[in-house]
């Protein structure tokens, strides 16, 4: 197994490809040249080997054997949420909660503070950059109690329009759902500002970091969110697996969401009372050796280093951005202040999934679509994008493979 | 598979120059096909008279495959009877689905459509236009979609 590359080190890509060995596949014949981080980060051997070691050695139900393999399984599990405390510079493991992705880490919030909160008249302030899964539970609760979604508005450029956030912020606020890095066009938003204002008006702020974590450090005291939401299979982890952060005070005023097994302290026809944080919200068997893999997944990053990551990855961007501002037929959607992780473009009247599947055959991985983010492709007036989207293991080689056959297929469509 | 065998000179000349694609505002038969996922959406008109396609046009957007297969359809269907349409509407099924070698007899230019069945993610492309057509046949009201 490689070790990862100690943060110290000189940035060296091609040693770190020497740790994901679905890089050396081919595709169609073809290299695999792997530009959709965004849809899915690949796993490293040491994520695949934590999850193999878990599986073969350690496997047993958690928080309730007092057998042997039952406290290593305890450990690792508990280790994990340790890691992930560490990783977002939280204060206390009782504010990591395991769920299956960012998307259950939404619905648990607006299903247990939203139910609880939120009523008739009171809005909940979500921006136009959202991905789907950071505007239908909210629409959902807004069907249940009556409640009112309020959108921010964005630029062309794909930037959120601030003076109108902070018009929009009031009194019947409860709270502001927003996301770190927008999946579709790569905007960073400045969400410390923002979660600043909110705060102004004691609004609590739900970051949805799912496309930021990878990207960027986090740290959710600097950041001073109330939650933040994240999945482990876009931060080199497996899937099934995320993380909710939630700032204790408020996780404590919450309702438990889904009841069961672990999230009880003791049960009686008489009544139930509900297990500590964080078990309050963890009901079930949770994903085990999911956790123990996204734990190694954490490990992973933090060897190699966010800074050195988000260098390399600015670098990237920068030099794709520039490529393709070279050919004349390209549109890039969305030029954002501040860029992370993702770029999306048109190529004349190409759909996108024509250029996706070109692509393909050619060995490069891209997505090519609405990106579960319909309301920026509505606002835009465009029916879908074409996305690339870089991680650790990305080079400008992999850069110059996607745009050489650009202007090829730009030819073969032109009307 | 190479993506030239899927983008036939056919297909691109499709995409570039629909046939048929206007409104009409004598249709005797019409439907709405949708593909949310991919964005993709067209209209199909049928004009029927005494159980012959007079008349057949569509307006929409969508990928090429999908645009240059609603073409395709108009071109094919224009002058058949709509028993002749049920008939290669299921032909076009099969061969999408790779489910039966095509009679290029039979079906003439569709044939280009093919390649299609090699790319599973992009069969609703090309089948949309003929499911849509033939829920226009059968008067069915609710939009149609392949995915």
């Amino acid at each position: 197994m490689n070790a990862p590359v100690p943060a110290t080190a000189v940035w060296d890509t091609a040693r770190i490809q020497q740790d994901f060995p679905i890089l050396s596949r081919e595709v169609h014949g073809k290299p695999l040249v792997y530009l959709d981080s965004a849809a899915t980060t690949q796993r490293p051997v040491s994520v695949v080997e934590a999850v193999r070691k878990f599986d073969l050695t350690h496997n047993a139900n958690v928080h309730r054997g007092v057998h042997l393999l039952s406290q290593e399984a305890t450990q690792a599990y508990e280790g994990a949420r340790e890691k992930v405390r560490r990783f977002l510079n939280a204060a206390s493991v009782r504010e990591i909660l395991f769920v299956r992705g960012t998307t259950e880490a939404i619905n648990l919030v607006s299903n247990s503070f939203g139910t609880s909160k939120i009523g008739a008249g009171d809005e909940i302030v979500v921006s136009s950059l959202e991905h789907h899964s950071n505007i239908v539970p909210w629409q959902m609760l807004a069907e249940r109690t009556g409640a009112v979604l309020r959108v921010i508005p964005m630029s062309d450029s794909g930037d959120l329009d601030q003076e109108a956030y902070r018009e929009l912020l009031n009194a019947r606020t409860r709270l502001v759902a927003l996301t770190h890095i927008s999946n579709a066009l790569g905007t960073v938003n400045p969400v410390r500002e923002m979660i600043a204002a909110a705060h102004e008006h004691e609004i609590p702020v739900l970051v949805d970091g799912a496309q930021a974590v990878a990207h960027t450090a986090v740290d959710v005291r600097e950041l001073d969110c109330d939650f933040y939401a994240f999945s482990g299979h876009k931060l080199y982890g497996p899937t099934g697996i995320g993380v909710l952060y939630g700032r204790e005070a408020l996780l404590e005023a919450m309702p438990p969401w889904q009841g069961g097994g672990d999230m009880i302290a003791s049960v009686s026809f008489s009544g139930t009372t509900y297990n500590e944080l964080p078990y309050k919200f963890e009901a079930g068997t949770p994903n085990i050796s999911g956790a123990v893999g996204l734990g190694a997944a954490v490990d992973y990053v933090e060897a190699l280093g966010l800074e050195a990551i988000a260098a390399h990855e600015a670098d990237l961007l920068d030099y794709l951005v520039a490529q393709l501002s070279k050919i004349d037929c390209v549109r890039l959607i969305g030029e954002p202040a501040v860029r992370g992780g993702a770029v999306s473009f048109l190529i004349g009247d190409v759909h996108p999934h024509d250029i996706g599947t070109i692509l393909d055959c050619e060995g490069i991985a891209i997505r090519a679509g609405h990106h579960c983010a319909q309301p920026i492709m509505e606002r835009l007036g465009i029916p879908a994008t074409a996305r690339a989207s870089v991680g650790v293991y990305n080079t400008k080689a992999d850069i110059d493979s996607l745009v050489a056959p650009l202007p090829q297929i730009a030819e073969m469509f032109a009307r | 598979m190479s993506m030239l065998e899927l983008y036939q000179e056919v297909i691109l000349d499709h995409n570039k120059s629909p046939r048929n694609f206007r409104d009409m505002d004598c249709a005797s038969h019409k439907a709405c096909g949708k593909n949310p996922l991919c964005g993709d959406e067209l209209d199909l008109f049928l004009n029927i008279e005494d159980g012959v396609i007079q008349d057949v046009s569509f307006t929409g957007t969508g990928c090429a495959i999908s645009v240059a297969s609603a073409s395709l359809l108009t071109e094919k269907l224009k002058g058949r009877t709509v028993t002749d349409a049920e008939a290669i509407y299921r032909e076009v099924h099969m061969m999408l689905t790779g489910e039966s070698d095509v009679d290029p007899a039979e079906l003439g230019k569709l044939a280009v459509l093919s390649g299609v069945c090699q790319f599973p993610v992009r069969v609703k492309c090309a089948s949309l236009a003929w499911h849509t057509m033939h829920a226009a046949l059968q008067d069915r009201s609710e939009d149609v979609s392949t995915e």
